[in-house]
């Protein structure tokens, strides 16, 4: 590996290229049916994993960065996600 | 992934982190003309190892001390070149960055007048070095420098008042927020970044790591502490007291603070201690009594 000077990172957001989903002991899943929209979850996910393109589509949370930590589960005002064991 | 969140997925924060919340709410409500500064600690290292980065503004780690007078230098530097105008340069430190560590260079930043906002981010010790009592661990809390036995009920000062010491300056603006309620977070970030010379915000962001709690609660947790009137959200603007007013007031009648204190790990020696649990409660109840808070 090749050391910048001054040990400058020069690509933003680089921190993708560790992908933390391993670390998840517990899946959350979104009940697209009782889902409103409201985005609260992507407000409140500490890791930025879920976003929302259309509405028709719905919040998408991706499992390669998502820790499991459960807060979107949690602050859901319409309970539609919810945590599930995960299988390896 | 969130494509436009300005701190990137896969940093390396706890599950349930309540203080990358809080960068995130802080970046989204600053925007992308942002330069941040910020001191040694728990968002400094899960967000920057080395060749990585989470950030997607301009960014640059300092000492543990002086994040304020980095970002004195950057105001300094752009007014010099005139390349000032429409930038906002934010300071940010851990309470131990800021109560203990930084306190004299963010009274320097203060008291010279320069256009930056200071966020501390306050998780109540010194989570990333192991738990670690700051001078803004409460009453009772148990780290592994205040441990709770026989002869100790854990951490046994009450926590340093910063926003208060902070708004002694008479800085443009100073508040203090909580991640559970992060509209009014927000709000005071833009109502922060707004204003000329130097502004202050503490934001309470809870540590599943370093409280013992589930990961979940995080949010939960925030507004517990203001709804049971342990945490006080309160801002003053142009450093005049007469300004001063608590913008999210607990509910009617407050929530008793054991509610709060009985999720979380660090307190769990003082459930079965019914005189500790008076003591919180009269401290929480004097305390709001002083901001006008039944």
């Amino acid at each position: 590996m090749k050391i910048t000077i001054g040990a400058t990172v020069t690509e933003a957001g680089s921190s993708v290229r560790n992908k933390t989903g391993g670390w998840r002991n517990m899946r959350p899943v979104t009940d697209l049916a009782k889902c409103k929209r409201c985005g609260i979850c992507i407000i409140v996910c500490p890791d930025a994993v879920i976003s929302m393109k259309t509405r028709e589509e719905g919040p998408k949370t991706d499992y390669d960065y998502c820790k499991g930590c459960g807060i979107c589960a949690n602050e859901c005002p319409f309970k539609a996600i919810e945590m599930q064991q995960e299988e390896r | 992934m969130n494509e436009e969140s300005l701190f990137a997925s896969g940093h390396t924060a706890c599950a349930g982190c309540g203080a990358t919340i809080a960068l995130r709410l802080l970046l989204a409500a600053a925007g992308k003309n942002t330069i941040v500064c910020q001191v040694t600690g728990c968002m400094e290292v899960v967000s920057t190892g080395y060749p990585n980065t989470a950030w997607k503004v301009p960014y640059i780690h300092v000492a543990f001390e002086n994040a304020a007078a980095v970002a004195s230098g950057v105001d300094a530097a752009l007014k010099a070149k005139g390349e000032r105008e429409g930038k906002n340069i934010i300071a940010l430190g851990g309470d131990g960055g800021t109560y203990d560590i930084g306190l004299q260079a963010l009274s320097g930043m203060l008291e010279r007048g320069h256009d930056v906002l200071y966020v501390c981010y306050d998780n109540e010790a010194y989570m990333n070095t192991g738990i670690q009592r700051s001078s803004a661990t409460p009453y009772g809390a148990s780290t592994t420098t205040s441990p709770p036995g026989k002869f100790s009920i854990g951490e046994d000062t009450p926590k340093k008042p910063l926003a208060e010491i902070v708004a002694a300056h008479r800085p443009s603006y100073v508040a203090t927020a909580s991640v559970g309620y992060y509209q009014d977070f927000q709000t005071k970030v833009k109502k922060a970044l707004s204003k000329k010379g130097p502004s202050f915000i503490l934001v309470y962001t809870p540590c599943p790591t370093g409280w013992r709690t589930p990961s979940e609660k995080t949010m939960e947790i925030a507004k517990l502490a203001v709804d049971t009137g342990y945490l006080i959200l309160w801002e003053m603007e142009n450093g005049d007291r007469n300004t001063l007013k608590v913008t999210k007031m607990p509910p009617k009648p407050r929530k008793p603070v054991e509610e709060y204190l009985k999720i979380q790990g660090r307190f769990r020696h003082l459930m079965n201690k019914p005189e500790e649990l008076k003591k919180i409660q009269e401290l929480v109840d004097a305390e709001c009594k002083r901001y006008g808070i039944e």
